[in-house]
């Protein structure tokens, strides 16, 4: 079962099955800090691995991101959106601390 | 009305003078494999492309990193950790990773016997990888490797 926010991705990959939870990149599996929405959503995509029937099926949820959908618009805008990072090969650690906590468990060496 | 990311994106691109982007469009249809059991016998699996990583693990790098992560599926969420070229999109997931790792939910549903069962480790994989190549030649066969090795009767991918 894919679970995600992009519909068109989802056609265009023809996945199997999928379940479309239509709020702005980055929240496939509910908002922040709202773990009602968050149970809500996957337990309808797991629901989905038994109820769908037929291959390349898709389920939107009924779930909103906020009443409005203002987010739509910025997603769609040609000048903003993603804000690609340059591509090199350096491990990109979130926190300092968790290169000194890779470099403790041995899974960087440098 | 859903967001045109394909297009969007697309024309992003164009704009910043990026050579067109080409979108992966399947040209046959996917197996059909129903599920063998009922869901609440079912072991599940999961894959996550945000690039996430447990604390202790190393974080990936942006140019088409294709290594896996193998996170124990009790990890809190205080544990999980981002590193995706797109950037932009973990602002919240950073501060909640359940946004995009659904661990919580996942064992909640798990012991209120909704699932059989949550594999031991779940993946990750960083979903910006440019060469679809390298994404069927390498990353697909390590995640099935992975995911057989957990001996899962299906997975939930949760794409970013």
């Amino acid at each position: 079962m894919c679970l995600g926010s992009a519909l068109d991705i989802f056609a265009a990959g023809r996945a199997p099955r999928a379940t479309l939870v239509d709020y702005p990149l980055g929240h496939s599996t509910g908002k922040p800090f709202d773990p009602a929405d968050q149970l809500d959503i996957v337990r309808a995509a797991l629901a989905g691995l038994q109820s769908m029937t037929r291959a390349e099926t898709i389920t939107r949820l009924p779930n909103q991101w906020d009443t409005q959908g203002l987010w739509r618009a910025d997603a769609m805008r040609a000048d903003g959106g993603d804000a690609r990072q340059p591509r090199d090969e350096t491990p990109q650690f979130q926190h300092a601390d968790d290169r000194a906590a890779a470099r403790a468990s041995g899974a960087l060496r440098d | 009305m859903t967001v045109a990311y394909m297009q969007a994106i697309a024309e992003r691109y164009k704009a910043i003078g990026y050579t067109p982007y080409r979108w992966f469009k399947a040209e046959e249809g996917p197996a059909w494999m129903p599920l063998a059991k009922p869901l609440a016998d079912s072991r599940i699996g999961v894959l996550s492309t945000a690039g996430a990583y447990a604390l202790g693990q190393m974080a990936y790098h942006y140019k088409d990193d294709t290594s896996i992560r193998r996170i124990a599926s009790l990890t809190p969420a205080a544990e999980l950790r981002f590193s995706h070229i797109t950037e932009n999109y973990l602002k919240d997931a950073r501060r909640d990773p359940d946004c995009l790792v659904p661990l919580t939910a996942l064992r909640a549903l798990a012991a209120d016997g909704f699932i059989g069962g949550l594999a031991d480790e779940v993946f990750s994989c960083m979903g910006g990888v440019y060469s679809q190549r390298r994404v069927r030649e390498e990353i697909a066969p390590a995640l099935l490797a992975a995911l057989r090795q957990q001996k899962v009767d299906a997975a939930l991918l949760v794409a970013m």
